[in-house]
């Protein structure tokens, strides 16, 4: 066995040391009626040429080569060769938490780096080290919003990802805090005359979409100076922060904590996880943050260095009065997002955003042509919902047959958007491919 | 960009500035394709007003300025990490490769579920091998941590507390636990009790009964514990809780002491979280992305998070793919979007399928091998604060060295000047000045002999120079950091311009 390194006669020289007769006798401190005494019922050991051509007939059983346009939280965009380089490199996959500063400066400054950038693309104060993913930092923020005002409800837009909201009410339910779902108007925008009128000392903040789950860019200084008059927080959940190369910064808008999925910040589809998970907020927040940070300060010989900080805020040391439990994150996602976004730098996030936001007005006009019906009004990014004349899923089950992905259906959690499909196009869309997504789409409507 | 050498000419360890430092106006390190669509216009009120300050830098000042920084990092495949209750094991290689495969990597959550049954009959695969290795139900891959894994565990105990009308508010914890169990009992609204372990660093069954009651929910109980140690009176302690309605929840970050040789479900447990980024041998990336499955006995099946995974025999299909996607009534909900940390169940299955079941039960052999071999090689020199025969994992103390005026801390430090990455240190908080030492089974003789013979040369020096001991490290890229200073004059991001707070 490969990662198994002792010979026999090491193994017997060490039980020599220890004072034991075999190995069996290591094990007598576990009482001998709760031994498992017959094999573990397993598949046998494989080789790796085996394991390969194994995992290779597995992962073949899957379509990862049809024409796509899913979005819906988890995009599709290109990855430079320079990211995978880097981010693959031994000493950024396999190093524990950095607990030890000395030795772990490459992550510390790393981590220091990205806070530093998802700062300035979120116009916000301050980050942390990273969540599991947009739907779990975003529960984390409503969750603080109750402790921070002490309130028992919060007020949700129905145009967060429905999967964040999903995750946002397991995580409050065991508090009994009320959620509030705010609806959506014709344009997709958020209903403001419910949002007054729900926005009252008992709601804790206001969670908004942006741009929301159906590709949609509310205007949100309305929205901030509604969830502000009463006293509560105004949080952001943007499942696609390529947008914020294009669409202004919440953290300019009025946000209080913003929160974000950074997959697209060259994560990779990867069927749903790792993705990254990003928390930033205003200074004010800093002390009741969940998460790990990572700070500046100095080694004995006055050289700069960076450390994990303001750590009596975690569970480690505060326990069961910690302000998450969040331990292990996402770190080398987060690193992944470094790179990448080094890479892009200040004009290359602003040309990417630029490209999907041509393209999917693109896909758009070539769908009115069709006669296709944008469900919504409102402005969008990369992504928006068009109506069929038939149900969007029985449309995406068909269209798979021709190896395209047409979009995702929004009736698993709109029922009343029986019909709507949720398209999304991104840099990696031909114009072509666009223009074969019309043409089938249109016997469809 | 002028770097000095860190310490004279001997090495080649470079300093780095921050990439901020390095951007030039105008240098661009993307490649984007000509647009072959026209140019739409943007309504003018969403548009953002100034670009956000992110470097500009060539493709090559990127690249150089990470592996620069890589080069400041200790990490697994440079040698031996022997951190207690972090099970930092080698990582291998062909785990890396296999969840880079086109099919696996370039599926969508939402692709339709007929074309994605690969990557279905892997969750379920692994679903059924780690239900085998813990002896319980089912389980479900949701969890991207062990915390996370957590407080799924304990929210599915609510649950069915709660689908009988008992509406229990305690959880015991012991004096031993890793810090994220009260933290995720916190969260999923209980309040802790404390159960005191004895002098042999053992549960009690006398302890539990003492705090356990009808409103205790589930004791939560790490086994073998921080200490390494087997709780020898675990089926006890089970039969006590569960006499009095409780659960048991089992905090599985020891279970590469266990695999093929004590099975958790047969010793009462009804629940626990694996964490594959320990036992199953994926890497830690600086911190994560981990992976924390959970299983449960049949009982709690029905509370699992969405998306709802039915039991199954091994190696079966699930009947219609969309039963995955079914939502369950009893669910706790879901517990993050899409469907668990997948690429890192790809690096997790595929060590199952190489180790086998002979090859997890030898590792679990020589991982206890290994810690035994240290503990042995150092009780002369360390104090050992209990005496019970430990697992996979052994704690000493600094008792003997703080008659020199020298802490662990300093100890832990003076080992990065012998090429060594330090224990874990200061826990568990039982023991006064821990060093809790985890070698695992992938580390050879040499590797173990290596490093004890560094503590036994630091146990000599803090006898003979403590003062070289309390200022180490001497010979890493950066001394001792100023933590403290962190926290006063907090520097959180890369200040824009001169002046600008640094804090905002």
């Amino acid at each position: 066995m490969r990662y198994l390194p002792h010979t026999e006669s090491e193994i017997t020289e060490m039980l020599k040391v220890v004072g034991a007769k075999n190995v069996d006798d290591l094990f007598t401190s576990i009482p001998k009626d709760l031994r498992f005494k017959s094999p573990l019922n397993l598949p046998r050991s494989m080789s790796e040429m085996e394991l390969v051509s194994h995992l290779k007939e597995l992962s073949e059983k899957n379509n990862s080569s049809a024409s796509s346009f899913l979005g819906a939280g988890a995009y599709r965009h290109y990855v430079p060769a320079a990211v995978k380089a880097v981010v693959s490199r031994s000493e950024f996959v396999t190093p524990y938490t950095p607990y030890q500063p000395e030795i772990s400066q490459g992550t510390l400054q790393t981590i220091f780096e990205y806070q530093t950038m998802i700062c300035r693309i979120f116009e916000m104060d301050v980050t942390n080290a990273s969540h599991y993913d947009g739907s779990t930092s975003t529960a984390e923020a409503a969750l603080l919003a109750t402790k921070l005002t002490k309130r028992k409800k919060i007020l949700v837009a129905d145009t967060v990802h429905p999967e964040y909201r999903e995750v946002i009410t397991t995580l409050l339910r065991p508090s009994g805090t009320e959620i509030v779902l705010v609806p959506h108007t014709e344009s997709g925008t958020i209903d403001r005359e419910f949002l007054k009128a729900a926005c009252n000392k008992e709601a804790a903040g206001f969670i908004a979409g942006y741009p929301n789950f159906f590709g949609v860019v509310d205007s949100l200084p309305e929205l901030a100076d509604i969830a502000h008059s009463s006293g509560g927080l105004f949080i952001t959940s943007t499942p696609e922060p390529i947008s914020m190369g294009l669409i202004e910064a919440p953290g300019k808008l009025g946000a209080d904590i913003v929160c974000a999925e950074g997959q697209s910040f060259g994560c990779g589809l990867n069927f749903g996880g790792p993705y990254l998970g990003i928390f930033a907020a205003k200074d004010k927040y800093l002390r009741s943050m969940p998460g790990r940070i990572v700070g500046e300060t100095v080694d004995t010989d006055g050289k700069r260095g960076y450390v994990l900080t303001f750590a009596t805020r975690e569970q480690h040391i505060r326990r069961e009065k910690a302000t998450s439990n969040i331990c292990s994150n996402e770190a080398l996602c987060a690193t992944t997002a470094a790179v990448y976004l080094a890479m892009l730098g200040k004009e290359g996030l602003k040309k990417l955003a630029e490209l999907n936001f041509n393209k999917a007005e693109y896909a758009k006009s070539v769908m009115r042509g069709a006669s296709c019906v944008m469900r919504f009004s409102g402005p969008t990014f990369n992504e928006f919902v068009v109506t069929l004349k038939r149900p969007a899923e029985e449309a995406t089950h068909a269209l798979a047959k021709k190896n395209i992905f047409a979009g995702v259906p929004l009736s698993k959690w709109y029922p009343q958007y029986k019909n709507e499909l949720l398209v999304c196009v991104t840099e990696l869309n031909s114009k072509e491919e666009i223009d074969t997504l019309a043409k089938e789409l249109s016997p469809l409507l | 960009m002028p770097r000095a050498l860190s310490r004279g000419e001997e090495n080649m360890l470079l300093e780095e500035s921050t990439l901020f430092e390095q951007s030039v106006k105008g240098r661009t390190g993307y490649s984007l394709p000509p647009s072959d669509v026209p140019i739409a216009e943007v309504p003018k009120g969403i548009l953002r007003k100034e670009s956000a300050a992110l470097p500009e830098l060539s493709e090559a000042d990127v690249v150089r300025h990470f592996v620069r920084l890589s080069t400041y990092n200790y990490n697994k495949d440079a040698g031996f990490y022997p951190l207690g209750s972090c099970t930092m094991k080698y990582n291998p290689k062909v785990a890396d490769l296999t969840p880079t495969f086109e099919g696996f990597a370039n599926t969508h959550p939402y692709q339709p579920v007929e074309t994605v049954e690969g990557n279905i009959k892997l969750i379920k695969e692994l679903e059924s091998y780690l239900a085998e290795i813990s002896g319980l139900d089912a389980v479900t891959l949701q969890p991207c941590a062990g915390a996370h894994g957590e407080m799924t565990g304990i929210l599915c105990v609510r649950a069915y507390h709660e689908s009988k009308d008992d509406l229990r508010k305690k959880v015991i914890i012991p004096d031993s636990a890793h810090g994220t169990n009260p933290a995720s009992v916190a969260i999923c609204g209980y309040s802790v009790v404390e159960a005191k372990s004895n002098e042999e660093g053992l549960l009690t069954p006398e302890a539990v009964a003492k705090v356990m009651d009808e409103d205790v929910a589930a004791i939560m109980i790490t086994n073998p514990n921080t200490l390494g140690i087997f709780e020898t009176h675990i089926k006890e302690i089970a039969d006590i809780v569960h006499a009095k309605g409780g659960l048991v929840y089992m905090d599985g970050a020891n279970l590469n002491a266990l695999m093929g040789i004590s099975r958790p479900g047969d010793f009462g447990v009804d629940v626990m979280h694996f964490n594959l980024h320990k036992t199953f041998a994926t890497p830690h990336g600086g911190g994560g992305p981990g992976s924390g499955p959970i299983g449960v006995k049949k009982m709690l099946v029905p509370f699992l998070p969405n998306p709802v995974c039915h039991p199954h025999k091994s190696g079966d299909l699930p009947n219609s793919p969309d039963s995955r996607l079914r939502g369950n009534d009893r669910s706790i909900g879901r517990v993050k979007a899409f469907y668990g940390n997948f690429s890192v169940l790809v690096r997790g299955y595929t060590y199952i399928r190489e180790m086998g079941p002979d090859g997890l039960k030898r590792a679990t052999e020589l991982a206890v091998l290994n810690a035994a071999y240290i503990k042995a090689r150092l009780s002369q020199d360390y104090y050992v604060p209990y005496c019970t025969p430990s697992l996979h994992e052994c704690v000493f103390s600094d008792k003997f060295q703080n008659e020199h005026d020298v802490k662990t801390l300093d100890i832990a430090k003076r080992l990065m000047d012998y090429g060594q990455h330090p224990p874990t240190i200061y826990f568990p908080l039982i023991v006064h000045g821990a060093i809790m030492i985890e070698p695992t089974e992938t580390e050879n003789k040499a590797a173990c002999d290596a490093f004890c013979d560094a503590m036994i040369k630091i146990a000599e020096e803090c006898r003979t120079n403590p003062d070289l001991v309390k200022s180490a490290p001497k010979t890493t890229f950066r001394k001792r950091l100023d933590e403290a200073r962190a926290v006063k004059d907090p520097r959180l991001k890369v200040a824009r311009k001169c002046g600008e707070r640094c804090e905002s």
